[in-house]
C-alpha cells in the first residue's frame, strides 16, 4: 500500500463535518418534499395552505399504525400513501375547493381551522403522546460511506428517497402532459380552462400530490423523531421560509432553498459556538450561539428578502 | 350626527357590558369571571391593534402575537432582575419603566421587521411575518436564564403609585381603560388623513403612489403603532397571568388573533372586540358544554372550534359586524 493513502485517512473533524453535512442534506430533502407541495399549490391555485403540515403529521401517524398492524415498514409506507391521498382528495373536496376564489386571509383562517380539526382527530384516535416507530433490522444499521466513516442506513435512505422525489418531480413537471398542464395552469388559469381542460380536476390532483409528498416526508421522519401532534406545525413554518427564500411557485427555488436552509440550520447548530469562540469569550459564545443558530434561517430569509423581495428564483410569469 | 348608526349602538352596548358585568361579578364574589374578563380585555387590545394593520391597512400579519410576547417578557425580565440581581439597566419593579420598555421594544421590533416585511406583498407578507414571529419564539426558547421552553414566573407585578396590579379589580379597570384608549386611537387614526391613505393604499396602491404618497412609510408607521399597542397588551397580560413562556408567541396564538379580527369584522371599530369576546367565551364554555354532553370530551374542543372556524370562513363573509350591518346604514 503506497504511503500517501495512509496519510489521506480522513481526520476526525472532517468526519464529523461530513456527518453533519449529511444531516443537513437530510433536513433539506425533507423540507423540499414539504415546500414542493406548498409552492405548487400556491403557484397554480393561488392557495395559502397552512394545513400542509397536517398531511405530514397524518402520514406519520397512519403509516405508524399500519407498521404496527402489518409488522412491516415497507407495507406501512406503501399502504399509507393511498390513504393519505384519499384524505387529501376529501379535504380538497370539502373545504379547499371553495377557497380558490377567496382572499388569502380566508385561506389562512380556513386552513388554520383544518389544522385544529386534524390535530384533534389525531388526539382522539392516537392519544396525546407521540408514537415511536420501530425500524426493521435491515434499515437500522449503519453503512460505511468512506473509509472509517459510518452513517446510519436509514438517514441515507431518506436522503436518496428525497433526491429521487426531486428528480421525479422535475420530470413530472417538465416532461409529462400533466406537468405541462400544471405549468400552463400556473401561468394562465383562465386560458387552460378555456381550452377545455378540467381545471377543477387538475387542482384536486395537484393538491393531492402535494399532500402525498408531505405525508411521505412525515413517514420518513417518524422513525427518527416520532409521530407527534405538534410535528406538522413546527416544520411548516420552516417550509414556508424555504418557499419564501426560493421564490413562491418555483420548484428550482424550493430545492435550492431547502438545501440551503437544511444545511445552515444543521451546521449552525453544531459549529456556531466554535466560530463564536474565536471572537468572544467562551461563556458569551455558549450563551449567544444557541440563540443565533436557532434564528439563523430567519436571519437568512430576512437578508435575502431585503435584497430580493420575490425570493431567489421568482417564476417568470405571474 | 343626526341619529347614531347601528354599529355605534353595538359598540356602546359591548363597552358598557365590559364595564358593568366583570365589576359586578367581582363585587358579588365571582372573581373567576373577572379573571376571564381581564384575559378577554388584554386579548381585545391585541386584536384592536392587529385590526389597524390587517383590517384598515390590509396588511395580513400572521406574527402579531410576537408583540404580546415581547411586552410580557419586558415586564418579566425587568422584574426577574429586580428580584435576583444582574442586568441593572432594566432591573426594576417600576411599572412605568416596565411598560415603557415593553412599548419601546415592541415598536423597535416592529420597525426592524416591518421595514423588511413591508417590502413584500400578499402571501409573502403573511409568511414572512409568521417567520419573524417564529424566530422570536425560538429566541425566547433558547434563553435559558429566563426558563427557556418552560417559561418564567413573574414573582412581583409591575408597581405603580396609587394603583396596585395585585388587586384583580384594579388590574381589570386599568386594562379596560387601555382598551378604550386603544379603540379610540384606532378610530381616530382610521378617520384621519393618515387612515385615509392607508385605506387608499389597501384599495389601490398604484393609484396612491401615483398621487404621490409614499405608501411604504405610511404602512410602516401603522405597523409600528400596532406593534407598540400590542406590546402594551402583552405587558398587561404578563401582569395578569404572572407567568410567561414562549408558547405566548407560538404562531397559533397569532392565528387566534387573526381569527378574532376577521370573525368580528376586519376594518370595523368594534369588530375585533366582538371577536375577542367570542373567542374567550368559546374557549371557556365549549369544553364545559361538551363535557356535559359526554364527560371527558371537552378535551377535544378544538375539533368543533376548527369546524366553526371553517364554516365561518365559508359562510360568514365580512365577519359578524358584516353580517349585522348588511343592509344596514354602515359603509
Amino acid at each position: 500500500m503506497p504511503p500517501f493513502i495512509q496519510t489521506a485517512k480522513i481526520p476526525m473533524d472532517l468526519t464529523l463535518l461530513t456527518i453533519q453535512f449529511m444531516n443537513g442534506l437530510q433536513l433539506g430533502v425533507l423540507l423540499f418534499m414539504l415546500a414542493a407541495g406548498l409552492s405548487l399549490t400556491f403557484g397554480i391555485m393561488d392557495l395559502v395552505n397552512l394545513a400542509h403540515g397536517s398531511f405530514y403529521m397524518a402520514g406519520a401517524f397512519i403509516s405508524a399504525s399500519i407498521i404496527f398492524w402489518t409488522g412491516s415498514f415497507v407495507w406501512g409506507v406503501l399502504l399509507a400513501i393511498p390513504l393519505v391521498g384519499l384524505l387529501g382528495l376529501v379535504t380538497e373536496f370539502l373545504v379547499i375547493r371553495h377557497l380558490y376564489s377567496r382572499s388569502h386571509l380566508d385561506h389562512v383562517l380556513a386552513t388554520f381551522g383544518i389544522i385544529l380539526v386534524f390535530d384533534s382527530l389525531v388526539h382522539i384516535f392516537w392519544g396525546s403522546n407521540g408514537i415511536s416507530v420501530p425500524l426493521p433490522v435491515w434499515l437500522d444499521g449503519q453503512v460505511e460511506i468512506f473509509t472509517g466513516m459510518v452513517f446510519p442506513t436509514f438517514r441515507l435512505v431518506i436522503i436518496i428517497t428525497g433526491l429521487l422525489m426531486a428528480v421525479g418531480l422535475y420530470i413530472l413537471v417538465n416532461h409529462t402532459r400533466l406537468g405541462m398542464l400544471i405549468r400552463a395552469g400556473a401561468s394562465d388559469r383562465t386560458m387552460v380552462s378555456a381550452l377545455g381542460i378540467n381545471i377543477q380536476l387538475l387542482f384536486a390532483m395537484v393538491f393531492t400530490l402535494g399532500a402525498v409528498l408531505a405525508a411521505i416526508a412525515g413517514m420518513l421522519i417518524a422513525p427518527i423523531t416520532e409521530a407527534s401532534i405538534g410535528m406538522g406545525g413546527q416544520i411548516i413554518i420552516t417550509a414556508f421560509v424555504v418557499v419564501v427564500i426560493g421564490g413562491v411557485g418555483s420548484m428550482k427555488g424550493a430545492f435550492v432553498a431547502a438545501m440551503l436552509v437544511g444545511l445552515i440550520d444543521t451546521l449552525g447548530r453544531s459549529y456556531l459556538d466554535d466560530l463564536f469562540k474565536l471572537v468572544m469569550s467562551p461563556g458569551a459564545a455558549e450563551t449567544a450561539a444557541p440563540a443565533i443558530s436557532a434564528m439563523a434561517i430567519y436571519i437568512l430569509m430576512a437578508a435575502i428578502l431585503a435584497v430580493r423581495p420575490q425570493g431567489l428564483f421568482p417564476p417568470k410569469v405571474r | 350626527m343626526s341619529k347614531p348608526s347601528s354599529s355605534a349602538i353595538i359598540t356602546a352596548i359591548i363597552l358598557l357590558a365590559l364595564a358593568i358585568i366583570p365589576v359586578t361579578a367581582s363585587l358579588t364574589g365571582q372573581g373567576f369571571y373577572l379573571d376571564l374578563a381581564t384575559r378577554l380585555v388584554c386579548l381585545a387590545i391585541a386584536a384592536v391593534s392587529l385590526n389597524l394593520i390587517l383590517g384598515i391597512g390590509g396588511m395580513a400579519s400572521f406574527g402579531h402575537a410576537v408583540f404580546i410576547g415581547i411586552g410580557a417578557y419586558a415586564v418579566g425580565i425587568a422584574s426577574y432582575h429586580a428580584t435576583y440581581g444582574d442586568f441593572d439597566l432594566v432591573a426594576t419593579y417600576s411599572g412605568l419603566f416596565q411598560i415603557t420598555l415593553a412599548v419601546v421594544l415592541s415598536a423597535l421590533f416592529a420597525l426592524i421587521t416591518g421595514a423588511i416585511s413591508l417590502r413584500t406583498k400578499g402571501v409573502h407578507f403573511i409568511m414572512i411575518t409568521m417567520a419573524f414571529g417564529q424566530m422570536m419564539y425560538y429566541f425566547f426558547v433558547s434563553l435559558d436564564t429566563y426558563g427557556g421552553d418552560d417559561g418564567l414566573t413573574i414573582d412581583v407585578r409591575s408597581q405603580f403609585p396609587l394603583i396596585s396590579f395585585d388587586n384583580p379589580l384594579q388590574l381589570y379597570l386599568v386594562s379596560y381603560v387601555v382598551l378604550l384608549i386603544s379603540i379610540f386611537t384606532v378610530w381616530k387614526l382610521a378617520n384621519s388623513r393618515f387612515g385615509m391613505v392607508l385605506k387608499g393604499a389597501k384599495a389601490n396602491e398604484d393609484r396612491m403612489r401615483a398621487i404621490g404618497y409614499n405608501t411604504y412609510i405610511y404602512r410602516l408607521v401603522a405597523y409600528v403603532i400596532a406593534g407598540a399597542m400590542c406590546g402594551l397588551s402583552g405587558a398587561l397580560l404578563g401582569n395578569f397571568t404572572t407567568f410567561i413562556s414562549p408558547a405566548m408567541i407560538d404562531w397559533t396564538r397569532s392565528g387566534e388573533l387573526m381569527f378574532m379580527v376577521i370573525l368580528g369584522g376586519a376594518g370595523t371599530i368594534i369588530g375585533p372586540v366582538i371577536g375577542a369576546v367570542i373567542f374567550v367565551v368559546v374557549e371557556h364554555f365549549l369544553p364545559i358544554i361538551m363535557n356535559l354532553i359526554k364527560p371527558g370530551s371537552g378535551l377535544y374542543w378544538h375539533l368543533p372550534f376548527g369546524i366553526i372556524l371553517i364554516l365561518a370562513v365559508l359562510f360568514a363573509r365580512g365577519g359578524l359586524m358584516g353580517l349585522m350591518s348588511r343592509g344596514g346604514d354602515d359603509e
